[in-house]
């Protein structure tokens, strides 16, 4: 006779009367599988956690995005967002489907370099780009986005020397009705600053200014603030057409665009308030069609999107390690993998799936990582079924930051794998052994021994 | 360990204290053990008897047990003698 399956037991006081501020929306559909692959055979061939990245859902979002501002406008331009997720093999599916590359550091040039992106195909943003990292990007004909005057002093110092024109936009920061303005990046429009750089740019015989940049925050939930950012770089553009006669190539309304994930606080699923990328494009595009250029003069408009276009592409996978009661009676579930891993669960609540099948009870309860850190928590309440130890859990939408900003702390990083178009699954980064870390290490002779 | 008699269970696993008017919700295995605990036995006997008709180990029903006499402690359906 074959047993039945076990379930632990349960018992949960009915509340007659009182709402529930976490509403009654279910969220715990089983994922029993990804692009076809079951979840079980991935966690059996690539352990427990595991990081899971989809090709086609990368390339269905792209596409959806590229023909939201292409049915409106005829000139526009993706450049991936290399910190967003800078996988080489993320990066090269985005390059594939025609996406330049913008980067933040000389540390992701040299990647969008490595991954075959021509030079002056790489935007070149941030703070923080020594005279070598200038010399590098002007002599590769990148786009260099200048970001302040130090910047700016540093660069015509050094084209001094080169006998080549450096290719530059600024970025501007502005007031877009979102607050608080993002005003540490760029030249800030409203006071006049960025039109002050625009005329030291211009009065620079080797600095050819080629386009304006802004990226006016992340996670934007007003389509509206983007009609204002790109209504402000139109202004500039016409007042540096007006004034030096030069038509600039492109604007660059940067990211920010919002992905499907829940902001922690907010009692609304994020799928539920977002806006579209139909209206993002429609802010954007409307705004620079009307502005009143002439149709030979229109700038390309280049976007920086980041998690809009990764976030729903990535799964993080994991198990139960253990179950308990704490103190005020509430149950917690200890996974194996945690704020390490999981770094935006700091800024969402990341809807997690059981990955098989269960009864129809659940019950409320805390989701802690394995660190033995206080800070530790993946969710401070959420509504599962009766998880067990080992039982595999799915997180939704983890593609954006976390596999750049996961820290190895406590733990080692796992595998990531890539699941291709015809559903084959492919390791895309190795997961990290006591070697990989040791191998940075350096002890001084006098510390190798002791006797305890 | 003895159940709280007066309290109600239907078999959809509905479970009504009248003395204190809270109402509960319980799962297929803990109806089972609501009913062992009615017929008086012991926490060791409902181990091997769950164990004997479920796919799992003794002590992990230990473990689930403890946890869930506990449960039906704080919401007063059980009186533990010590
Ligand atoms: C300059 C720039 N562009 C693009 C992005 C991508 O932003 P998001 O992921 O919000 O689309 C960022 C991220 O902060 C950024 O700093």
């Amino acid at each position: 006779m074959t047993k039945q399956t076990y379930e632990r037991p349960f018992i949960q006081k009915l509340n007659t009367g009182t709402m529930n501020k976490f509403g009654t929306r279910t969220e715990y559909t089983p994922v029993t599988q990804i692009d076809g692959v079951p979840v079980k055979k991935i966690i059996e061939e690539y352990g427990s956690p595991c990081f899971v990245i989809s090709e086609k859902t990368i390339r269905k979002t792209y596409k959806d995005a590229l023909r939201a501002f292409k049915t409106r406008y005829p000139k526009v331009q993706f450049a991936w967002s290399y910190k967003t997720n800078y996988l080489n093999s993320v990066c090269n599916i985005f390059h594939q489907e025609g996406s330049w590359a913008e980067v933040v550091s000389i540390f992701e040039y040299e990647k969008a370099l490595n991954n075959g992106v021509p030079g002056n195909k790489i935007i070149f943003n941030g703070p923080e780009k020594s005279r070598a990292d200038l010399q590098k990007a002007v002599e590769n004909e990148s786009l260099i986005h200048i970001d302040h005057f130090d910047e700016l002093y540093e660069l015509t110092d050094l084209m001094k020397n080169i006998d080549k024109k450096a290719r530059v936009a600024i970025r501007v920061n502005m007031d877009t009705g979102v607050y608080p303005i993002w005003d540490r990046f760029g030249f800030n429009y409203e006071n006049g600053q960025a039109w002050n750089a625009i005329n030291k740019i211009m009065s620079q015989e080797k600095l050819d200014l080629v386009g304006l940049h802004c990226h006016i925050g992340t996670y934007m939930l007003s389509a509206n603030a983007y009609s204002i950012a790109a209504w402000k770089l139109c202004d500039l553009a016409s007042h540096i057409r007006n004034k030096w006669s030069k038509t600039l190539q492109y604007i660059d309304l940067g990211g920010g665009f919002c992905s499907a994930n829940t902001l922690k606080g907010s009692y609304l699923q994020g799928a539920d308030i977002i806006p579209t990328m139909d209206d993002y494009a429609e802010a954007i595009t409307s705004t620079v069609l009307n502005f009143g250029f002439k149709a030979n003069e229109l700038p390309t408009i280049i976007l920086e999107t980041g998690r809009a276009l990764i976030d729903d592409a990535g799964w993080l996978l994991g198990s139960v390690v253990a179950t308990k009661r704490l103190s005020d009676g509430r149950r917690a579930t200890i996974l194996d993998f945690g704020v390490n891993l999981l770094f935006t669960s700091f800024w969402y609540n990341h809807k997690i799936s059981p990955a098989q099948e269960f009864s129809f009870h659940s019950e409320e309860m805390v989701l802690y990582g394995p660190l033995c850190m206080n800070i530790d928590v993946i969710r401070e309440n959420i509504s599962l079924p009766l998880l067990n130890k080992n039982d595999h859990v799915v997180v939704h939408r983890v593609g954006a930051y976390n596999m750049t900003q996961w820290m190895q702390f406590i733990h080692m990083r796992p595998k990531i794998v890539l699941i291709d178009m015809e559903g084959k699954t492919h390791v895309v980064r190795e997961h990290e052994t006591f070697e990989t870390m040791n191998r940075y290490e350096k002890n001084p002779a006098h510390l190798k021994e002791f006797s305890i | 360990m003895e159940i709280n008699k007066n309290i109600a269970i239907s078999d959809s696993g509905f479970i009504f204290n009248p003395t204190s008017g809270d109402s509960f919700s319980t799962n297929h295995i803990g109806m089972k053990v609501i009913h062992f605990l009615k017929e008086g036995q012991t926490p060791d006997h409902i181990i091997t008897s769950i164990t004997e008709e479920f796919d799992v180990e003794a002590q992990v029903v230990e473990k689930d047990l403890q946890d869930f006499f506990q449960m039906l402690e704080n919401y007063q359906l059980i009186i533990s003698h010590g």
